[in-house]
């Protein structure tokens, strides 16, 4: 068995203009769809083969360093496009709601600290939102590291992730990290969030 | 001291159609313009407030470190580029490259691996050591080879931001197309 790219639930052109049908297609096709090939070539007559993604993460530090990279890139890009969509709610509601209220103080609270977490990831990487137990964190990696990885400084579930890498924004934003990130805030798919905290 | 953006040694065109004009417009104009207002703003009241860049690659961390090496990595890069490119080595620098890697063809090739294989955000270097001997480093991020005692002689951003709007996800078509405005001129002049 093999690891396939999945489809968006959703078109190209569904989260404009916020992010740009080009940007999604170059992404989704090119970027995540080299991840995933060389994901499955380098698991491919291994020990590992037939492994989940999970099971691959947990024990990341004893494997190579192509599943790390490609592996992290499959899983995050999964979940990155499944925690957009267009017309969401503006915010997260109920027990999702309390939790963040709970670590963070407010939402706008939240939504502070996890910008900024997004605009200081020097060079490529991800800003997650992490759940321990009930508990919630925000943490960043650097490349296509998770907080599912053994070897992450903040380990838990990522129910949240924004893509920093230059590609998830060049070809609209430039430079323009901070807008591309106010941008994300207004594609979050907040249901799906919920159902991740829940588990 | 406070540090100033080189202006380019070229017309912001000239590069053409290998990097295009919009593509330096940000990289010079934005990004490289970034690093050196960050490293200006960062280093006030701290030990290097007066320290030069070199001071700051060997010296510093975090975000000092990251915009000053950032300053210097682009200017090294910006500065090594001609539309009147000479696409060869010659002389003494031509010896070095053949003793270290058989060929210029065998070194072009372990330079375009290594740069088509880094990982994430960084650079590709060919440096000197304190033998004279040459070697290829490849450094995530901001990382500089004068933080390792190496002499920098020839650099490749691997940074998407130095060919996203041109090639995209195709970084192996930057590189090949990096060989063509790169001057040996100036890397012997290095050397
Ligand atoms: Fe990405």
């Amino acid at each position: 068995m093999s690891f396939e790219l999945t489809k968006l639930p959703y078109a190209y052109d569904a989260l404009e203009p916020y992010i740009d049908a080009q940007t999604m297609e170059i992404h989704h096709q090119k970027h995540h769809g080299a991840y995933t090939n060389n994901l499955n070539a380098a698991v491919q007559g291994t020990a590992m083969e037939g492994k989940t993604i999970e099971q691959l993460l947990a024990g990341i530090s004893a494997l190579p360093v192509a599943v790390r990279n490609n592996g992290g890139g499959f899983y995050n890009h999964n979940l990155y496009w499944e925690i957009m969509a267009p017309g969401g709610a503006p915010a997260p509601e109920g027990d999702l709601a309390k939790a963040i209220d709970a670590a963070f103080g407010s939402y706008k609270e939240f939504k502070d600290a996890f910008t900024k977490a997004a605009l200081t990831r020097f060079g490529s990487g991800w800003a997650w939102l992490v759940k321990q137990g009930d508990s919630l964190v925000i943490s960043s990696t650097p490349n296509q590291d998770n907080p599912l990885m053994d070897l992450a400084e903040v380990k838990g579930t990522p129910i949240l992730g924004v893509d920093v890498w230059e590609h998830a924004y060049y070809l609209k934003y430039q430079n323009r990290r901070p807008d591309y990130v106010e941008a994300f805030f207004s594609v979050i798919n907040w249901d799906e969030v919920a159902k991740r905290f829940k588990g | 001291m406070s540090f100033t953006l080189p202006p380019l040694p070229y017309a912001i065109d000239a590069l053409e159609p290998y990097i295009s004009a919009k593509t330096l417009e940000f990289h010079h104009g934005k990004h490289h313009q970034a690093y050196v207002t960050n490293v200006n703003n960062l280093i006030v009241g701290t030990e290097f407030e007066n320290a030069n860049l070199e001071t700051i690659i060997k010296k510093a961390e975090g975000g000092i470190f990251n915009n000053g090496a950032q300053v210097y990595n682009h200017t090294f890069y910006f500065e090594q580029f001609s539309p009147k490119a000479a696409t060869e080595p010659s002389g003494a620098l031509k010896a070095a490259i053949e003793k270290s890697f058989g060929s210029f063809d065998a070194f072009k090739e372990a330079f375009t691996k290594a740069a088509a294989t880094l990982f994430g955000s960084g650079w590709v270097w060919l440096v000197k050591d304190a033998t004279g001997a040459l070697s290829i480093v490849q450094t995530s991020n901001a990382g500089c080879p004068l933080r390792d005692g190496l002499t920098p002689l020839m650099t490749c951003d691997v940074w998407e931001h130095a060919y996203y709007l041109d090639k995209q996800n195709l970084r192996p078509k930057y590189i090949e197309d990096f060989w063509k405005i790169l001057d040996w001129k100036v890397v012997e002049g290095r050397f």
